[in-house]
């Protein structure tokens, strides 16, 4: 027994040293979960055609993934970041405090949020972006200021839509796709508010103050469904529930074309031609940033980001379409291709 | 008053209004026993029949069977391990279907074959290089669209444009299905395979070989330093204030939120110590700090219902506490110290919020070789497939948890086989 315990001790420590002593020879990518299938897509890809160490691909959120890209240069920290948005100044102070200053920005495509509801809802749906902020905001504002939300059916919002009680399910607040549905979505339908435009006129610090902190808050008292963060389980709701809505990334409503249908927005219905021309008003961009102090250090991470930058993943009808992304116009793919490739350094983020 | 009540009654008279609602009362706590068993009993036969009914179809996969022609001048010695696999692949169709034509028509016919068959074909030709210029019989799983249609999940009477396969696609299939090429073996790639995006290549050896590790790595650590520190508090601590202190500590630690442990090891291990991220290694140390304190409780509870005679007897005849401990009490507790082992275990294989926080969710297409890999786990891998779009990622996520299951009930019921096989009563 004594032999066995000092034996099974001796192998937990020297576990232990050999794991802080440990080097890396693959990839590792951090970053949003929007982006993430469409890495995932790539580091497959790679490591099947090369044969090199798969990369190792964690979707952390993008906030999260710029926290641990910005920690640090050196095998600890990771090479790459997908993110739904641009960095923000914070973020690049971040990385610029922990020494990662040579940066490379691509922009690999774009990714739509629809709203979704069952094919066998009874009517078509169109919404404007201002319906969509009347019926999901916690207050409205009115000429008298702000008040509660009262709209309990969409009849209530537009006599024109019809008599069912409003009940959408959406992304939880720590969730990117919440951010992006609210500056999209919530930020422009509450800004076409009468009220709003009054106020723009008067004062407009006052203004943006209000679109910062009033206009983003989606009401509790019902009618919006924190769904969690499974998109998969929305769908199943709505397959359930015939006049509920859902929001949710544009690559789910693809996947799912033969019990979703899509509400229009402003009559267009997102499809890859609307949102990349952004016709179709909830459309962001998606990005990815490279460390370039880690390129040629990192075992085979120029050969990833070429992987990435290919005309085989890139290109309408390439491979990262085929997983729902949006792809860049001719012009810009070309540019973004050769950017990225020779690693130019991103200028600092303005906003 | 009926009759009927009276008759029942054992003390007929006075007393029987008071009688009556005791024994009211005693069949009302037997129905509400009864009621919540039959309620649990319920919940957990719509839990199972849930996972079985979507999570079924996961342990078949569709498969083509395709006579391929290794073409030399699309595939040579010299570029192997690159060539043109895809074009050949595409060329043992077409013999099929010689009316197809076009870019965007071979384009579709291509996505018949899954995307992992093209490299299946190149480790076959790269393991064999005669095979160049023959004809092979290859048998590789068809892409996801064509498995849900012959699963009966992408239904036939939904309208073309709604469908993710075409009339067209449809017609092809059924043709080849008709010639006998379609066939739908067990999956075993579910097990064999690691993580991939495409839901028919995708499989769980990537978090069962990084579970296996996890494990074992946090067995190594928990058992040796639980049933360490439960014989000393057991048998050679003195009771004072500072050993019921730290019995009240371990005690609270194992009701810690396992979460806690995760942000505790991703600060301390991974931060400080500069462990690397999403390693088993890292996993299995968190998980031993959430078991040992169960194996702890549990070692403790084993030592202490062996009886104090057998401690006397050991000492009467001479042995030194030392003897007396590892001689005598410890074989005697063993299957109980087993049984906490296996049961703090088979929590820790179920556990994911400590994991996900350091980074075992990662997406990785290849097993893990040793605890230093980066790897998922099982509860990792169900949580990461439960979020995938793909349609064919639904039935496998219940596959999945259905397996996870299957471990979870093996582990218990070796416990207690363990249990009432050694367990002495005294």
């Amino acid at each position: 027994m004594t032999f066995l315990k000092t034996t099974v001790s001796a192998a937990a420590l020297a576990a232990l040293a050999a794991g802080a002593a440990q080097a890396r020879d693959e990839i590792r990518i951090v970053g949003s979960s929007t982006v993430f299938p469409y890495t995932q897509a790539v580091a497959e890809q790679f490591s099947n055609v090369t044969g090199a160490p798969s990369p190792i691909v964690e979707s952390t959120g993008t906030g999260g993934g710029m926290k641990i890209f910005c920690g640090g240069i050196g095998e600890g920290h990771p090479d790459l970041t997908g993110a739904s948005r641009a960095m923000k100044p914070s973020e690049w102070e971040l990385c610029a405090t922990n020494g990662v200053t040579d940066v490379t920005e691509a922009l690999i495509g774009y990714d739509g949020l629809s709203i979704a509801i069952s094919r066998a809802a009874p009517n078509d749906w169109d919404l404007t972006l201002e319906q969509v902020f009347l019926a999901l905001a916690a207050e409205l504002p009115t000429a008298d200021g702000w008040v509660a939300n009262p709209n309990k059916k969409w009849s209530d919002i537009d006599a024109s839509l019809p008599d069912i009680a409003i009940l959408a399910y959406g992304p939880p607040p720590t969730s990117g796709t919440r951010d992006a549905f609210v500056e999209l979505a919530m930020h422009p339908g509450c800004e076409a508010r009468p009220a709003m435009k009054a106020l723009k006129e008067a004062d407009k610090d006052a203004h943006k103050a209000a679109v910062k902190e009033k206009c983003s808050l989606i009401r509790q008292d019902g009618p919006f469904v924190d769904a969690g963060e499974n998109d998969n389980l929305i769908v199943q709701r709505l397959n359930a529930d015939p006049n509920a809505m859902g929001i949710f990334g544009y690559s789910f409503l693809y996947e799912n074309m033969d019990v979703l249908k899509a509400v229009n927005i402003n009559g267009v219905a997102p499809s890859s031609d609307s949102i990349g021309d952004f016709s179709y008003p909830i459309s962001r961009p998606l990005y990815f940033y490279v460390k370039n102090a880690h390129r040629g250090v990192i075992p085979n991470l120029q050969e990833f980001i070429e992987e990435y930058m290919s005309d085989d993943a890139m290109e309408p009808g390439g491979y990262l379409s085929e997983r729902g992304m949006v792809v860049l116009p001719d012009d810009v793919r070309a540019k973004t291709q050769d950017a990225v490739i020779n690693g130019e350094s991103m200028a600092v983020p303005q906003s | 008053m009926t009759d009927l009540s009276t008759q029942d009654a054992p003390f007929a008279g006075s007393g029987s209004s008071l009688m009556r609602r005791r024994n009211r009362r005693q069949v009302m706590l037997q129905g509400l026993g009864l009621a919540a068993i039959s309620f649990a009993a319920l919940m957990l036969f719509v839990l199972i029949a849930s996972l079985v009914s979507t999570g079924y179809k996961a342990f078949i996969q569709t498969h083509i069977t395709v006579e391929v022609f290794v073409d030399p001048e699309e595939i040579s010695v010299e570029k192997l391990p690159r060539g043109g696999f895809r074009d050949v692949l595409l060329a043992s169709l077409q013999k099929e279907f010689p009316d197809v034509e076009g870019r965007a028509e071979l384009r579709s016919l291509q996505n018949i074959f899954s995307n992992g068959a093209q490299f299946q074909l190149r480790d076959m030709v790269s393991a064999d290089q005669s095979l160049i210029g023959q004809t092979v019989t290859l048998r590789a799983p068809v892409s996801d669209p064509f498995d849900q249609l012959a699963k009966g999940l992408v239904k036939r009477e939904t309208p073309e444009q709604l469908r993710r396969v075409s009339d067209r696609e449809i017609d092809w299939f059924d043709t080849l299905d008709a010639a006998g090429k379609i066939s739908q073996p067990v999956n075993w790639g579910l097990i064999t395979n690691a993580d991939s995006r495409f839901p028919e290549l995708a499989g769980l050896k990537g978090a069962l070989v990084g579970s296996f590790w996890a494990l074992l790595v946090c067995f190594l650590i928990s058992f040796p330093l639980g049933i360490g520190a439960a014989i000393y508090l057991e048998e050679f601590a003195p009771k004072n204030r500072w050993s019921d202190l730290i019995e009240v500590n371990i005690n609270n630690l194992a009701a810690v939120p396992s979460v806690v442990f995760g942000l505790l090891a991703l600060a301390v291990f991974i931060g400080w110590f500069g462990m690397p991220r999403s390693a088993p290694i890292v996993g299995g140390m968190t998980l031993a700090l959430m078991t040992m304190p169960t194996i702890i409780i549990a070692t403790r509870a084993a030592l202490k219902a062996v009886p104090p005679s057998i401690r006397e007897a050991a000492l009467g005849v001479g042995a030194s506490r030392h003897q007396v401990v590892f001689g005598h009490v410890l074989p005697l507790a063993m299957p109980g110290i087993l049984t906490g082992t296996i049961i703090g275990l088979a929590q820790a294989l179920g556990e994911t919020a400590p994991l996900l926080l350091i980074g075992m969710n990662a997406f990785i297409t290849s097993a893990p070789t040793s605890p230093f890999d980066s790897a998922t786990a099982l509860p990792t891998q169900i949580f990461i497939w439960a979020d995938s779009p793909e349609r064919g990622f639904v039935s496998r996520t219940s596959a999945a948890i259905l397996v996870l299951l299957t471990f979870l009930i093996t582990m218990n019921a070796v416990a207690i086989y363990l249990r009432s096989k050694f367990e002495r009563k005294w």
